[in-house]
């Protein structure tokens, strides 16, 4: 019964869960009960990515209606991958957040806070395994407007005005896919994506459709913050409570990337989109500006949250010029950064929001000689540090390895190049963090002994991050399996290796 | 001419769109903001009702006589999309009302300048 109805797991359970924790109040018993669905989520998305690495791609029809007439659930390796990803983090954000909202969210708006998560966890699940381009949309808004409940919730006021901004730029965003999804129902009257792409295949070069192709891209950009659509994460990152930054940099902007990902090979054929419409070249500049420009932003920051804030949007550069490379090995660099970058971003925000809930500052200032009072909180900073630029046995390594083989594959020396620029300068960004953190005395104003280390259970889910950042720079045959598997799925049917770049 | 009178429906969506995304751009004012993105929004459901009319179609209703209908879906889709764009404006403004709480206005420019005095 429960394996027939698998596939709405992830999205059911925290759907049904969410009025349940509103109205359980504000006690310990809706952390414990949204943890706990979090978590069951989380193993039903395991047993879908076992269950498609070994039988291959899941349909389900909603209510008995048949595909395209319904709306199809497809579960396949790529989505069970990102899915498996998204749901493991929220499960240990949510382990975190019961002594970091403490401190920075009023104690009458804790419910509303959980109820908020396992609603932008329901919207993420649903655009990962959605099969119908309008309920992604749908999807999509779900969780928007729980992400703009969870960034508002903040004490500090400066978090209101960030929310409304990115309020606006989602709103945009989600408005321009519903165009482009309108126009696509214009051409081919069919929502479902697997019916879209056949449907499609019958126009050769249709301007109703590449018009529709266009608003997709540019309100997908938006979502995933690509340079430059980006100018709504930096404040929301800074100012949103520090689990909520954890959680969204860690997932929805990755679940946007595959949202990209998969109107680019599964709606409108990776043949369409790179070799009529040479997206692939507006994407890899996009991509390298991203990495440079926001790396060095975040080399002069002084708010360690804006510094990790402005990194997340380099690296989503680096997965997005992971795409761009047009191969296999470039597909399956990006699919597994998404999932690195979610164990790195998580464990550094989780990071720093210990040191929020001890020193009741994120400046760089406040990190000052922290080495010694908090070491397990510092020692998971510079193991996830290390993992963003890139260091070998550290999962950042494996995902910037495949990137520059990828690039190479194709004789792009100067990408390649530019790659390896891009890692010096998060040595650089990092490196202050630490240097602050390690070699620079504390003030002595400041009343030493309160400063110790923070509960366990938050340093628990920071610190399974961080031993996962390493498991998985050590032993690379689950993600690798799982990304080399799913982008030969995504490029089946497609030559690749004729592209021309 | 005709190409104009043909496609009306069309024009009209794309002035709404416009209009709707400058007052976006323009407006200082976090409600005028909202105002902008409705009609943003509402230019969309236009496009997307607009273009379920089926020519010489009736209502889709099942009556005697009648052998065209109009597509129903594009209507049933944008319902959802509406409610969306509710759920959108009533965050937006409690958003608003909060901001005006906190800093006593809803002007762009007055509350950046709060900020930066702090």
């Amino acid at each position: 019964m429960i394996e027939q109805h698998l596939a709405t797991l992830p999205i059911i359970l925290p759907l049904i869960a969410a009025p349940i924790a509103l109205i359980l109040g504000r006690s310990m018993l809706t952390w414990a009960f949204a943890t706990l669905v979090s978590a069951l989520s989380c193993i039903a998305s395991w047993q879908l990515l076992m269950i498609t690495l070994s039988d291959g791609a899941l349909s389900y029809a909603l209510g008995g209606w048949p595909p395209p007439w319904g709306i199809e659930l497809n579960v396949d390796v790529t989505n069970a991958f990102v899915l498996l990803a998204v749901s493991a983090m929220s499960t240990l954000v949510l382990i975190y957040s019961k002594d970091s909202i403490e401190k920075e969210i009023n104690t009458s708006n804790h419910s509303l806070y959980y109820t908020a998560h396992l609603l932008c966890l329901t919207g993420l699940s649903g655009m990962l395994i959605t099969g119908d381009a309008f309920n992604l949309f749908v999807f999509l808004e779900i969780s928007s407007l729980a992400t703009y409940t969870l960034v508002s919730l903040a004490s500090d006021r400066r978090c209101l005005t960030a929310t409304f901004r990115y309020l606006v730029m989602g709103t945009i965003g989600a408005t321009f896919i519903l165009i482009g999804v309108g126009m696509l129902y214009m051409k081919t009257g069919t929502l479902n994506m697997a019916d879209l792409s056949t449907k499609m295949a019958a126009f050769e070069s249709n301007r109703t459709l590449n018009t529709g192709l266009a608003f997709i891209m540019v309100g997908v950009s938006l979502k995933l913050a690509l340079f430059p659509l980006h100018m709504w994460l930096p404040a929301a990152y800074t100012h949103a409570p520090s689990s909520v930054t954890a959680f969204l940099a860690s997932t929805a902007t990755k679940v946007a990337v595959y949202v990209m990902i998969r109107f680019i090979f599964s709606v409108f054929g990776a043949s369409h989109v790179f070799e009529t419409m040479s997206m692939e070249i507006i994407l890899m500049i996009l991509a390298i500006v991203a990495i440079f420009k926001c790396s060095y932003m975040a080399t002069v920051q002084s708010n360690v949250k804006t510094l990790l804030a402005y990194s997340s949007v380099a690296q989503i550069g680096y997965m997005v010029l992971g795409i761009s490379l047009v191969s296999i090995p470039g597909l399956m660099s990006g699919l597994i950064h998404i999932f690195n970058h979610a164990l790195m971003k998580g464990a550094l925000f989780m990071a720093v929001g210990a040191v929020f809930y001890r020193m009741g500052s994120v400046n760089i200032e406040a990190f000052k000689g922290l080495g010694k009072k908090m070491p397990l909180t510092m020692a998971a900073f510079t193991i996830a540090g290390l993992s963003i630029i890139g260091v070998p046995l550290t999962a950042g390594f494996v995902s910037k390895w495949y990137l520059v083989t990828a690039a190479l594959e194709q004789d792009l020396w100067i990408v390649a190049a530019l790659v390896l620029l891009g890692s010096l300068l998060a040595v650089v960004y990092i490196g202050r963090v630490l240097e602050a953190a390690y070699f620079q005395e504390p003030p002595e104003s400041q009343d030493a002994n309160n400063i110790k280390e923070v509960p366990w259970l938050m340093l628990m889910p920071m610190w399974i991050l961080v031993l996962a950042n390493i498991y998985f720079g050590i032993n690379t045959s689950l993600t690798v399996e799982a990304a080399t598997s799913a982008s030969q799925w995504l490029f089946q049917g497609y030559n690749p290796a004729g592209v021309a770049l | 001419m005709s190409f104009i009178a043909d496609y009306y429906n069309y024009w009209i969506v794309v002035f709404l769109m416009m209009t709707g995304f400058y007052i976006v751009i323009s407006a200082s004012n976090l409600v005028k903001k909202v105002v902008g993105l409705n009609i943003f929004q509402t230019s969309v459901f236009m496009l997307y009702i607009s273009m379920g009319k089926v020519k010489g179609g009736t209502a889709p209703i099942l009556t005697e006589g009648a052998t065209q209908y109009s597509n129903p879906l594009p209507h049933v889709l944008i319902l959802t999309a509406i409610v969306v764009g509710v759920a959108t404006t009533a965050v937006a403004l409690s958003l608003i009302v909060r901001i005006k709480e906190e800093y006593g206005t809803v002007e762009e420019n007055e509350f950046e300048n709060k900020d930066d005095a702090i």
